[in-house]
């Protein structure tokens, strides 16, 4: 199944590669990451979605974990958390069908931010079923262009996460 | 214990208000701070403002012939002493080949900081002369690494790259310095402290899982204590022996575990996995506690995993959370330092003793003793390694290359105590042996140092003769010469129909003369009557001296369980391959 992994970092270069090469090394495909700055200018932090069993996956947070620069993994999978990605869709238009879309991009709660004689460019916002969904219903239209963010994901609550690096053991 | 004392150097560091120099001084002083004793290196461009800072002795240096050599002789001279091992490389080239000995070293935890040279900044990323992406290319196989930007930063990142090499589970750490880097002026000041807000790795046990292992250890019929080189570097062999003792467990061990419990001790059963002892294995098999200690399921060990130990609990012990559940699930993990883990555990131990199976497992050993038969005329391999046992009391620091001798070494020497047994486990180098014996000498001069190695593996790194010649190390390289790349032609004998494919070795160079010629004595035995004699000679000499010894060309290493097997599929049980 997929996991959503949430890793705070210290803001150093080279540290998504460690991060990265250690997940390429076991032989994981990376579906989405997403990195950027955190509260602290000095940390950042990465989400990892990865499609892995419980086992495989615990395995290699314990290896991130074990990186220097990284402060905290969490696997947010089983936490009552929020995720969200965002993603810009160039989709054919012309005056004819303009207006189908816009409907479409009304009932998602999307936007247009860009408009041309040929194209529209769509911003959509929101968790990984809703942005599928968002094209699969403009797949007819004629996707021209896709860029997609990857997840950002938090737990949800206000407990913030703890930078500690105290390791547990699991069985 | 050598890694306490290294530990309580580190708190001695001077106070000193800051004195402006150069990096490149600093960078010794640095080592200076660190209570570094030697480091193995090899000039070049990029590091010439080090090597000027380094021409007036203040640490010794110790001129190798090959960078690859460099880093095996840092990692020997861990070995033997537990303190890290420093070795230095310029940019480029240089940096590449320390990379066999960097995942050596990685590949068996062992403390280790390796210096090279960069070119400089602003050449950096523009495939300059001599430029190597090396930390980039060690990602992988170091604990951590790092690229010095800006000169100041050079004590702190030194300081950080010792700490991270010894303590918690030990590993190499490499410092890239850029040659504008090393030339810049900074003020210096070793400092005091490491802070690293994310690496503090757990030493002390959950006390409740550690009760709960004195119960399993009370309530099992059939425990086995499985010992790797976790022991060896948390020194806890002496707390390893106290519950084996007390408990009467008997103990198997890892090759990197080799030492740290007797080997003549009634309660050990050697070696265990692909060439363990029968009885290991048996014991193993039939165990119904398994008590891993800083070893880590290896895939030499274990054969296949699904037939490992199929009765046993397990309680595993490791510093490194990630080893656990890795490979074989633990019913009690104890994520700590072996040392402090096993201290609390001997306490909470009750005395016991199985008899049943402590009896079951003298009748294996009675059965199925490690043997093998001589054939008139000709030395045995492991004849060799028995003699050496002998000429040296047991006493000496041997190290193996890889390959068949390697495991006779690991199976007929009984190391008595640990860091006496060097030898490449994880990554299986060729080449390692003989270095590694260099760096052991410059760590014990007390003690004799033996490099057992094989007529392959030696002479991927035979050019370190002139190291030893040089600084006059007094290494005792024993070749087992059987005129083959033994294991691989073993292989290739039981498993290829013996089509032994380019493992033949008859057009060796002379031994003798090969050492001759880089100036230190060389000798030759191919009888049994001269090999006792041959061997007494050699520890007799005062330096480096080179044994060429032709030993039984097609000899097997037995018994052995087939890569990927279990116990049931072990062969040559009683010393012949058809037994």
């Amino acid at each position: 199944m997929k996991h959503t992994i949430s890793i705070l970092v210290e803001n150093q270069p080279g540290v998504l590669a460690r991060v990265a090469g250690l997940f390429s090394r076991r032989g994981y495909n990376i579906e989405s990451i997403a990195v950027g700055a955190t509260e602290d200018p000095g940390i950042s932090r990465m989400t990892i979605v990865v499609d892995g069993d419980k086992c495989n996956v615990e395995q290699i947070t314990k290896n991130v974990h074990k990186l220097i620069e990284v402060l905290k993994v969490s696997d947010l999978t089983f936490d009552d958390m929020v995720a969200r990605e965002l993603a810009l869709i160039k989709v054919t238009a012309d005056a004819a069908n303009r207006s189908e879309i816009l409907q479409i991009v009304d009932i998602f709660r999307a936007k247009i931010i860009d408009v041309s004689e040929r194209s529209v460019i769509v911003e959509v916002t929101g968790d990984e079923r809703k942005v599928e969904a968002m094209i699969r219903m403009l797949r007819p239209f004629g996707i021209k262009e896709l860029a997609r963010t990857g997840q950002v994901a938090m737990a949800r609550g206000t407990k913030p996460e703890q930078i500690s690096k105290s390791q547990t053991a699991t069985a | 214990m050598a890694a306490i004392e290294w530990a309580r150097k580190d708190e001695k560091v001077r106070k000193a208000a800051p004195v402006r120099m150069k990096a490149a001084d600093a960078f010794v002083e640095c080592l200076l701070a660190e209570g570094v004793e030697v480091i193995f290196g090899y000039p070049g461009g990029v590091l010439l403002p080090i090597y000027d800072s380094l021409y007036e002795g203040k640490i010794k240096h110790v001129l190798v012939r090959h960078e690859q050599g460099a880093a095996h002789m840092a990692d020997g001279y861990a070995r033997a002493t537990g303190k890290p091992g420093v070795c230095l490389a310029t940019s480029g080239p240089g940096a590449t080949n320390l990379v066999t000995g960097i995942a050596t070293a990685w590949m068996d935890s062992i403390p280790m900081v390796a210096f090279t040279g960069n070119v400089s900044r602003s050449a950096i990323g523009s495939d300059a002369f001599q430029e190597a992406d090396i930390t980039g290319i060690t990602l992988p196989i170091t604990k951590h690494n790092f690229l010095v930007r800006d000169a100041k930063e050079l004590p702190r990142i030194i300081k950080q790259a010792f700490h991270i090499a010894k303590t918690g589970r030990p590993g190499p750490v490499l410092v890239d310095i850029p040659k504008d880097v090393s030339l810049e002026e900074i003020d210096f000041a070793y400092p005091e402290t490491v802070e690293l807000k994310g690496y503090r790795p757990t030493t002390k046990g959950h006390v409740k899982q550690i009760l709960e292992a004195a119960r399993a250890i009370g309530a099992a019929k059939r425990p086995v204590l499985y010992a790797g080189g976790g022991v060896v570097s948390s020194g806890a062999s002496e707390e390893l022996r106290m519950l084996a003792e007390k408990a009467n467990i008997p103990v198997t061990m890892t090759l990197m575990g080799l030492g740290v419990f007797p080997g003549d001790h009634p309660l050990s059963l050697g070696m265990l996995g692909m060439h363990g002892t029968v009885y290991a294995n048996y014991a193993v098999h039939e165990a119904d506690l398994l008590i891993a200690v800083g070893a880590r399921f290896d895939d030499r060990v274990t054969g296949d995993l699904s037939k490992f130990a199929p009765h046993a609990k397990v309680i595993h012990i490791d510093i490194d959370p990630a080893e656990i559940g890795k490979n074989r699930a633990a019913d009690i993990p104890i994520v700590g330092d072996c040392k402090e883990v096993l201290r609390v555990l001997v306490e909470k131990v009750r005395e016991k003793r199985e008899d049943a199976w402590l009896a079951r497992i003298e009748e294996w050993k009675r059965e199925y003793p490690l043997v093998y038969y001589e054939k008139p005329g000709v030395i045995s391999p492991q004849r060799v390694i028995e003699e050496i046992y002998r000429v040296t009391g047991g006493k000496a620091i041997c190290t193996a290359d890889v390959g068949q001798h390697q495991m006779w070494l690991a199976q007929y020497y009984k190391f008595a105590e640990p860091r006496r047994h060097i030898s490449s486990g994880g990554l299986g180098s060729m080449g390692f042996g003989f270095p590694a014996a260099i760096g052991a000498a410059f760590a014990r001069p007390d003690l004799q140092v033996w490099s057992i190695t094989g007529d392959g593996g030696f002479q991927m790194t035979a050019q370190e003769l002139a190291t030893a010649k040089n600084y006059n190390v007094p290494v005792k390289v024993a070749i087992i010469n059987n005129f083959y790349l033994g294991m691989v032609r073993q292989w290739q004998q039981l498993m290829f129909n013996r089509r032994y494919s380019h493992s033949d070795l008859h057009d060796n160079p002379d031994f003798v003369k090969l050492a001759e010629a880089y100036g230190v004595p060389g000798l030759r035995c191919t009888k049994p009557e001269e090999l006792r004699p041959t061997l007494e000679k050699a520890a007799a000499m005062d330096g480096p001296v080179v044994i060429d010894i032709h030993v039984d060309e097609e000899e097997c290493v037995l018994p052995m369980i087939p890569a990927g097997k279990s116990v049931a599929d072990m062969i040559g049980k009683k010393g012949r391959i058809d037994s």
